[in-house]
């Protein structure tokens, strides 16, 4: 059984008895690349040789127990933290030597850290607008446009406090793209968000897919694990699989993620 | 399939079972038409909400954040006063006998919330002698939890992985042995693995007699409990067993696959007969006006589209299917 997945401007083709991939767009270009990626803390491997590649236009889900080393890996690949060895580029920068580039052409959210709650939303869009480099024309046109889209116009003058969860977490998003990044950093950006909302956020990833922009995501929703192109699982700092939803439960003999997940995990040693 | 009917069959008598039970049994909380509102009532956090909790139960607030779950946990830890309505734990008043009630009950909050700079030893000898009893005196009811920590005795409760803080807050909470657990959220942010592992140990507490009020988002943990409440915007949408809820669900729902997931789902958004249409997982889940569209109507119109690969299957709710349903008709 053969079958191809598009992905972005090229296809990847996916064989199942061999669960390979192999490349055959010569148009389909990464990302991140990360070979034998390592950090260390002291005696403790946080990220053990960690090597994967993420596609331009997929959405990618990086998945993992809590402290297998995720949020290590994730701030290596954002040129937040200096690797203790390996190599790695993202968006084609490298993380030790281009950390300010990389910043420059990605997009960061997570549940924690968003916006800047006593800021209004028309502040928080040009505040971040203006730290990545948008024009103040260019921005004006963005925010604009953004406000109208999110139907947030008689919101616009609010403090970002004020707004409900979903609607801040939708802003989150939209501010982490204004920029047009290569690529876009979600960690757990639909935690706590109640189910059609979460479903809504999904659609903002589709389309922000749809537009080119590649999609890093994490995740404990299993449900949403389906929802990307492309899985990797990381148990006690490596990363124990990687292939698409449907190749990872035949692979595992699960009917669902939740039970892919549980098979690699229920072994881990580690905790956060 | 024939394990999944023989499922549906222990929840049913299991429901009612319990629905029997709790028409009987002594409550342990009761809440009446609860109001709490903030920033000068512009915020309604809890709008006139209502429910019972019987003795020895497992009951679930299920609902997103800002739902209300909280407000009405401190409301009945007696930490917060609410604008209106009453509420009872164990039979004491909230307002005036907080005194009796925060000896009694025990609470995990949301956040972590036990002292960082201390040894796991020395939090728990510290809850133990605030609440005037010690650790050897109902070591018992902590010890399956406690033995896990062991190793780790005289290591800052700061320094604890994510795991070990919630099994940690939970044996403090319980060290002097409350007839009322609460517990906000105490699984989230946490992976699949380690939630079964937290629900596992809820289990044996409520062998042992203790009530157990938690409240969580995830849908899937709500089968967990036997009676729950699904809560948004600080209304209460429905209250009932796990099952009963399910049973309530108004619509046949179908989940549809294909080939193309995207596409698949604006082809049904778009189609008029079709009433509600949400993805899950690999699955789109999907419910049609009126009933009037069959099954093989759906088929063949999808077929006609160009659907490939289509599957289709008639399948039961799950709560997160109806926790959707009831905000749709709110």
């Amino acid at each position: 059984m053969e079958n191809e997945k598009k992905i972005g401007n090229g296809k990847l083709k996916v064989e199942n008895g061999e669960n390979t991939f192999s490349i055959f767009n010569s148009q389909l270009s990464t990302v991140i690349k990360a070979d034998k990626l390592t950090k260390r803390f002291g005696d403790f491997i946080a990220a053990n040789e960690v090597t994967f590649e993420v596609y331009a236009g997929e959405i990618f889900g990086f998945l993992g127990a809590n402290g297998a080393g995720k949020t290590t890996a994730m701030k290596m690949l954002c040129g937040l933290s200096t690797p203790s060895s390996g190599n790695a580029t993202t968006a084609g920068f490298d993380v030790y030597r281009q950390t300010e580039q990389i910043k420059k052409h990605i997009g960061y959210m997570s549940q924690k850290f968003s916006l800047y709650e006593d800021l209004t939303v028309i502040e928080n869009i040009q505040f971040f607008g203006g730290i990545y480099g948008l024009s103040d024309k260019h921005l004006k046109e963005k925010s604009n446009e953004l406000i109208e889209t999110l139907g947030l116009k008689n919101e616009a003058k609010k403090l970002v406090a004020s707004l409900p969860l979903g609607w801040k977490q939708k802003l989150a998003f939209s501010v982490a793209v204004l920029h047009e990044p290569k690529i876009v950093f979600l960690d757990e950006p639909t935690g706590g968000v109640d189910p059609v909302t979460r479903r809504q956020f999904w659609d903002l990833i589709y389309q922000a897919a749809d537009r080119g922009i590649t999609i890093f995501v994490t995740t404990h929703y299993m449900d949403e694990a389906e929802y990307c192109n492309r899985i990797s699982i990381m148990v006690d700092g490596v990363i124990e699989a990687l292939d698409t939803p449907a190749n990872l439960k035949q692979q595992y003999s699960a009917t669902s993620m939740d039970e892919v997940f549980y098979k690699l995990a229920r072994g881990a040693k580690r905790s956060e | 399939m024939e394990s999944w009917k023989l499922k549906m069959e222990n929840d049913q008598k299991y429901s009612q079972l319990s629905t029997i039970h709790s028409q009987f049994s002594i409550k342990m909380v009761t809440v009446n038409n609860i109001v709490k509102a903030y920033n000068k009532g512009e915020v309604k956090a809890v709008n006139d909400v209502s429910f019972e909790v019987s003795k020895g139960e497992l009951f679930g607030l299920i609902g997103a954040d800002g739902a209300g779950k909280t407000s009405i946990f401190r409301i009945l830890t007696t930490l917060l006063l609410p604008d209106s309505g009453t509420a009872s734990v164990n039979g004491f008043d909230v307002v005036k006998d907080y005194k009796t009630i925060r000896k009694n009950v025990g609470y995990m909050p949301g956040k972590f919330s036990l002292y960082q700079d201390l040894s796991v030893e020395e939090n728990l000898n510290f809850f133990a002698t605030v609440f005037n009893t010690t650790v050897a005196e109902n070591y018992d009811l902590v010890k399956d939890i406690y033995v896990q920590l062991e190793p780790f005795k005289t290591r800052r409760a700061g320094k604890l992985s994510g795991g070990m803080k919630q099994k940690l807050a939970l044996c403090c909470a319980l060290i002097h042995r409350p007839t009322v657990l609460f517990l906000d959220e105490p699984t989230t942010g946490v992976d699949v693995v380690s939630r079964k592992e937290f629900w596992e140990m809820l289990k044996s507490l409520k062998q042992q007699g203790i009530t157990i009020l938690v409240s969580t988002p995830y849908m899937d943990e709500a089968t967990l409990c036997e009676h729950i409440a699904l809560i948004q915007n600080g209304s209460i949408m429905s209250i009932d067993t796990p099952y009963n809820i399910i049973k309530k669900f108004p619509d046949t729902l179908f989940a549809v696959r294909a080939d193309n997931m995207g596409r698949l789902q604006n082809a049904l958004r778009n189609n008029p007969q079709i009433k509600s249409c949400f993805s899950f997982g690999d699955f789109h889940h999907v419910t049609m006006e009126n009933g009037k569209l069959r099954m093989e109507n759906l088929v063949t119109s999808l077929k006609n589209d160009g659907f490939n690969d289509l599957e289709i299957k008639e399948i039961t709710p799950t709560i997160e299917d109806c926790f959707m349903n009831l905000m749709d008709n709110k």
